[in-house]
């Protein structure tokens, strides 16, 4: 098992597109498989953990997926409810709050604020002693982190808050969720990648920006859709030969044979330049020949994370 | 669906907007180029690009402010540009103090401003305002009429709505209204606001802390002699996105969840009544002739071409095993471009009349102009050329 999984709470980053869902979840099954009571957050309301587990949308619940694995879409104006009520302890002051004109202007219209309470939630769900009603206790939580322009956007929320705020409520615990997100022992950042020239490169200044900006252990990168290298350079030219000459199927069976030797090949090259520009260990995810990312696609890349 | 420079025909502006990791940055640069190509003076205006386009672009050491791109850079590609290409890296922290200086009505509000914590904050690190940033510089860009066409790639968002509505949301937060009404309790709006307000107003202190809302009022005060002007100017920046010399054109790739991201965006436009152009679907594995009869047939076919000629020292069995695993990875390609052809389907059912231009996956990534004209043989060509051209590659 990935030591990155002894951690108690793992972001999954990167750019768009690049799978870090079909990866958060393949982590998640594996720790579960090993016995770890594991929990896969969503931060984007997007529902693309419970697609590939052909569940019907979880929304802000924490609902089991298999054993020892759980799976929860974190809604930003339902953590901002559970927060409050949290701090408030009276609900009907809560509520009463939150039909005021201030508070929802507030609400809806500070910059970052619903990045800040997305990463309190995820704070309260890797808590040991949860203070949440029927909170369950976990030993790993894994977030499908957010794709932002700037990678780094998400993770370094509560750092700009506790700035913002010099002291008081909001400083303090904006201060607390920045010590667990940089607490290099408990948490800890895997970088998803592609196997292309820019990726790559967006991949190498995510990791510098993570680790000199935000502070975050960086523990691996994965780069996920590597081909396999299915011919020889030597097939490769002959099968560019025939292509040239042939007609129908032979030709397009021969093109096809010769893109993915190409591909395979240039993104061999991007992985040693990945190697070379990234100081976290670099593991390859295969490309998976398969029309849809299904949960069996998702069980297969967990075998072989390492 | 008509090539790209027919949907831009008359247009001023162009938008290239989706989620993120579909080759949004490549494709807006390769519509500016295809564009200047054709006699256009255009910007392209771009956030963050990966390090070789921008090299490739000459925009190495480029600010906040258009260059032109090095026409003897683009003849050496063997390309012939009657316009003029230029390109911008966005800045969004340099964009917003811009702003702050051209609205504020004296030096001393403007330093007020820039010196503000919590705006130095909010107008670099925070989400939106690089979203915001991006719709202003356009339309500062717009506005000075020094070019024929400007390309917007627009920073990737979570979702559409986010992008859309930053203009709206940024100037709500710095108009601050409410909150600088309640913060002084003894002025006549609060006495209308009434008790009820005042009462939430306590309850907010105790959560937020009374030092935080103190700074915050005077974030608000900062701007307060700004705020017309931004409302202003925010309206104006919306009023261009929704104009009918502006066309938004969606960028998506061919697996399940860009293309639903696709219909998403492109029904959020329609609601919102702006311009939509088209959809661009990148890295589409053109579906290639059909096999006759089952995999076996082209094994065979194929055995028989390398026994015919046999690739140097390759013995027989090895031959049998080259012909099984062309056959394999060509029945793995063929049930991706199968895939690909189906959510493009749904996509283009899903937009009626309007259509999808699809753009091939390429052997080779695409960094440099070299590569990018290679996208523009399909983005600018017509649906017969695109047609052709995909047969004779695939």
């Amino acid at each position: 098992m990935p030591d990155l999984l002894d951690k108690r709470l793992v972001f999954v980053t990167g750019k768009g597109g690049v799978g870090k869902t079909t990866v958060a979840v393949a982590l998640g099954l594996r720790a579960a498989a090993a016995g770890k009571r594991t929990i896969v957050c969503e931060v984007s309301s997007q529902e693309n953990a419970s697609r590939i587990f052909d569940h019907t949308e979880v929304g802000f619940h924490e609902v089991e997926m298999e054993e020892n694995l759980w799976s929860i879409s974190i809604d930003p104006d339902e953590s901002m409810r559970e927060y409050v009520l949290l701090q408030l302890k009276v609900r009907a002051m809560r509520d009463m709050l939150f039909r005021s004109r201030i508070f929802t202007y507030l609400a809806a219209a500070t910059p970052g604020l619903k990045e800040l309470v997305t990463i309190g939630k995820i704070w309260e769900l890797a808590q040991l002693d949860r203070k949440v009603k029927r909170g369950r206790k976990y030993d790993l939580v894994i977030v499908d982190a957010p794709a932002t322009g700037h990678g780094i956007g998400f993770l370094q929320t509560p750092r700009t808050f506790a700035a913002i705020a010099r002291v008081g409520p909001i400083h303090s615990q904006a201060q607390e969720l920045d010590r667990l997100i940089t607490d290099h022992e408990h948490t800890g950042t895997a970088i998803v990648a592609l196997p292309e020239e820019m990726p790559v490169n967006e991949s190498a200044a995510l990791e510098r920006e993570l680790r000199s900006e935000v502070g975050v252990a960086v523990d691996r990168v994965y780069l996920n859709g590597l081909y396999p290298e299915r011919f020889s350079n030597a097939e490769a030219e002959r099968l560019a030969e025939i292509a040239a000459g042939e007609n129908g199927a032979v030709r397009a069976a021969a093109r096809a044979a010769v893109s993915e030797h190409r591909r395979a090949r240039s993104q061999r090259a991007q992985l040693a330049r990945l190697r070379r520009r990234v100081e976290a260990p670099v593991k390859t995810l295969p490309f998976l020949f398969e029309p849809d990312l299904d949960l069996e696609a998702a069980r297969r890349l967990a075998k072989r994370l390492h | 669906m008509p090539a790209v420079d027919e949907i831009l025909a008359g247009k001023d502006i162009c938008i290239c907007a989706g989620s993120g990791g579909v080759g949004k940055t490549t494709t807006a640069a390769a519509i500016a180029a295809g564009m200047a190509e054709r006699g256009l003076k255009v910007c392209v205006l771009t956030i963050d690009p990966a390090k070789r386009l921008a090299d490739s672009l000459g925009l190495k050491e480029l600010g906040n402010e258009a260059k032109r791109v090095d026409p003897a850079l683009i003849e050496r590609q063997g390309i012939e540009m009657k316009g003029e290409l230029w390109a911008m890296m966005l800045d969004a922290k340099a964009t917003f103090d811009e702003l702050v200086a051209r609205q504020a009505p004296d030096e001393e509000s403007r330093d007020r401003v820039l010196g503000n914590r919590i705006y130095q904050q909010i107008s670099s690190a925070l989400a939106g305002s690089q979203e915001y940033m991006a719709m202003e510089k356009l339309f500062e860009l717009h506005t000075e009429g020094r070019f024929d066409l400007l390309v917007l790639d627009t920073p990737p968002t979570r979702n559409a709505l986010d992008f859309l509505d930053a203009p709206r949301r940024l100037t709500q937060f710095i108009e601050g209204r409410s909150l600088r009404v309640f913060m002084r309790p003894t002025g006549i709006a609060a006495r209308v606001a009434g008790r009820g307000a005042t009462v939430a107003l306590g309850v907010l202190k105790r959560i937020v802390g009374f030092d935080l809302l103190a700074d915050l009022a005077e974030f608000f005060n900062a701007f307060s002699g700004m705020v017309d002007g931004f409302q202003a100017r925010a309206k104006r920046v919306n009023s261009l996105l929704s104009d009918p010399h502006t066309c938004f054109l969606v960028v998506c790739g061919p697996q399940g969840e860009p293309i639903d991201e696709a219909v998403y965006f492109h029904r959020k436009l329609v609601e919102a009544k702006l311009p939509f152009g088209g959809v661009i679907v990148n890295k589409v594995h053109y579906p290639a002739e059909r096999l006759r009869g089952d995999g076996g047939d082209l094994e065979a076919a194929l055995a028989e071409k390398f026994d015919a000629s046999p690739p140097s020292g390759v013995e027989q069995a090895a031959r049998e095993d080259l012909a099984a695993r062309v056959a394999a990875n060509f029945a793995d390609y063929q049930a991706l471009a199968e895939r690909d052809a189906r959510n493009i389907e749904h996509l283009a059912a899903e937009l009626r009349s309007k259509g999808v231009i699809r753009v091939p996956y390429l052997d080779e990534d695409v960094h440099d102009l070299g590569g990018l004209a290679e996208i523009n043989r399909y983005l600018f060509a017509s649906a017969d050329e695109r047609v052709a051209i995909a047969a004779g590659r695939a």
